[in-house]
């Protein structure tokens, strides 16, 4: 069986919908959404706390709240098709998909732009190496999220927590909720990566202690996990011999970060930044493989969701020009440096196109917390943005948009730093 | 006259803005800081009476899923929330469910009503 799309979509999360909403309002005529999970809505479904949606909807939302405002949007559109429970397997250069559910079986599926938009996923204990058994009852918190929130389990009674990432800090509040006792969130750097409003209202709220530069060295247990040893750790997050002490615990949740998830765009080779663990995109949200788009979190890790679904609208919009053979061709491309502090810059760099110039967001991180930096963005020695700021955390996406006349300026490369 | 200065983090939006009120004899004299009106009321609230939204589950039947995701219509006092949520987790609902409808009025009789924050059929 052969299908053919303008425009198929891989993951029905926030970027998802956004793209094919997106792709639709710009004419693509057929738009598939590839979904593995019995339902729209991505991560947002298992997010049952409030504070989404405050850009996009202008109200607090929960994130089923938000993500059914989506959904609803996309059911009304009868030209956009949507495949449940469907597991793509592989993804060919010429846009070939093979995808496979339990009722229909093997898929063929042609489309004449693709997005990728896969989302992330959890850091696991292999990825962070902490020394102990096998015992039961370690998971990421995002895991225990799902559990906790959507099937109705609880992960443990005695909790304790290693990342104090936004996902560690809002399961805290969540089994505290739920009766269990959260012992202790450990965080491995001396600043929480969380938003500030989370460590007030999911700890400080409830009187959950917060250890800053501290870490796991062992997990104890044979069939359940019995306790956890912790040790500080000096600045170059050595453990400090000495410091070392036990806390009970009948569970461990790691919250240690999260990773794109681009299984896919690695075996159709598309250019990856090794700083985001994803692809590297233009202001389309284009690959390196012309036709590819992607977004949301699969480009790099959001904070705010409606950024998320801003994405997928920008690669929707330029998938569907692209699948219509609309989407104008770079005269030149003009490549984004992050430098002296910034870690990460998405797009990676734009392509400058004939038609008229449109302003051009760039979604930046800093590498570690800044106090009364400018943020400078220049090219050939031209300044084209500065912005003083109070704070910079690596938690927090700076976002910054670049007016469409200094967008056409740009003939050599773009830089952004920080500066004292 | 006692004069106390309270910092506090903003926790109505993801942008934590830092600010200070100023209270003396326990009434607030002077809010800095915070960027927007919304910050400035959540002080004034905050430090003479603090409030928090609810969000947990409760269960339900007859849906594809065992719980139904819920919200406090407005913020509930804070030194509320546990037995709030407490109390929410011996509740069960029947399936269909719609976004907003009520699944427990007038909660331990604080005059705020939880809500279902998804349609679950
Ligand atoms: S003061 Fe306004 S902008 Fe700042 S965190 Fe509070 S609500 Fe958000």
């Amino acid at each position: 069986m052969m299908n053919d799309y303008d425009v198929v979509i891989i993951g029905g999360g926030p970027a998802g919908m956004a793209a094919a909403l997106s792709a639709r309002k710009t004419g693509a005529e057929k738009v598939l959404i590839i979904e593995r999970d019995r339902e729209l809505g991505g991560i947002l479904q298992q997010c049952i706390h409030n504070g989404f949606g405050l850009h996009r909807f202008k109200e607090e939302l929960t994130g089923p709240g938000y993500a059914g405002r989506y959904i609803k949007m996309v059911q009304a559109d009868p030209s956009i098709d949507v495949l449940l429970d469907t597991m793509v397997l592989d993804v060919e250069q010429d846009k070939i998909i093979y995808a496979v559910n339990p009722k229909q079986g093997m898929l063929t599926i042609q489309a004449k732009a693709v997005i990728f938009t896969m989302g992330c996923r959890e850091r696991t204990r292999g990825a962070i190496r902490i020394a102990g058994g096998r015992a039961a009852g370690v998971f990421t918190a995002g895991a225990a999220q799902r559990m906790v929130n959507m099937e109705g389990f609880l992960p443990g009674k005695k909790i304790v927590i290693l990342g104090s990432g936004d996902i560690g800090l809002i399961m805290a509040r969540r089994l505290t909720l739920e009766g269990a006792k959260v012992q202790a969130v450990l965080e491995l750097m001396p600043y929480s990566n969380g938003l500030t409003r989370n460590v007030v209202q999911c700890l400080e709220d409830f009187d959950i202690p917060l250890h800053l530069s501290h870490t796991i060295v062992k997990v104890h247990g044979k069939e359940r996990v019995t306790g956890v040893t912790c040790a500080k750790v000096d600045e170059n997050r050595a453990v400090i011999p000495g410091s070392e002490f036990d806390i009970e615990c009948d569970c461990l949740l790691l919250s240690v970060g999260l990773i794109p998830e681009n299984e896919l765009s690695r075996t159709i080779d598309l250019a990856m930044d090794s700083l985001t663990s994803g692809p590297i995109v233009d202001q389309f949200r284009q690959t390196s493989l012309p036709g590819f788009f992607a977004a949301g979190n699969v480009v790099h890790v959001h904070d705010l969701v409606d950024f998320v679904s801003q994405e997928g609208e920008i690669a929707g919009n330029a998938a569907a020009k692209y699948a219509l053979g609309q989407l104008p061709k770079a005269q030149r491309v003009v490549d984004i440096e992050a430098t002296g502090g910034v870690r990460t810059v998405v797009p990676q760099h734009l392509s400058i196109t004939p038609e008229s110039p449109e302003s051009v967001r760039l979604f930046m991180r800093v590498g570690k917390p800044e106090q009364r930096i400018t943020l400078v963005i220049e090219s050939a020695g031209k300044m084209l943005y500065t912005r003083k700021l109070a704070v910079a955390k690596p938690g927090e996406m700076i976002v910054v948009e670049l007016p469409a006349d200094k967008v056409c300026e740009c003939t050599n490369k773009i830089t952004v730093s920080l500066v004292k | 006259m006692e004069q106390v200065k309270r910092r506090l983090s903003c926790i109505v939006c993801p942008m934590s803005c830092q600010g200070e009120v100023t209270l003396e004899n326990g009434s607030v004299t002077g809010i800095t800081g915070f960027t927007c009106p919304r910050g400035e009321k959540y002080a004034r609230e905050e430090v003479v009476a603090p409030k928090r939204t609810l969000t947990t589950t409760v269960r339900i039947s007859g849906a594809q899923l065992p719980l139904l995701p819920v919200i406090s219509k407005t913020a509930l006092p804070k030194d509320k929330v546990v037995d709030c949520a407490r109390f929410l987790s011996n509740i069960r609902v029947q399936a269909p469910v719609k976004e907003g409808d009520v699944v427990c009025a007038d909660i331990l009789g604080l005059g705020v009503d939880i809500v279902a924050a998804r349609d679950l059929l």
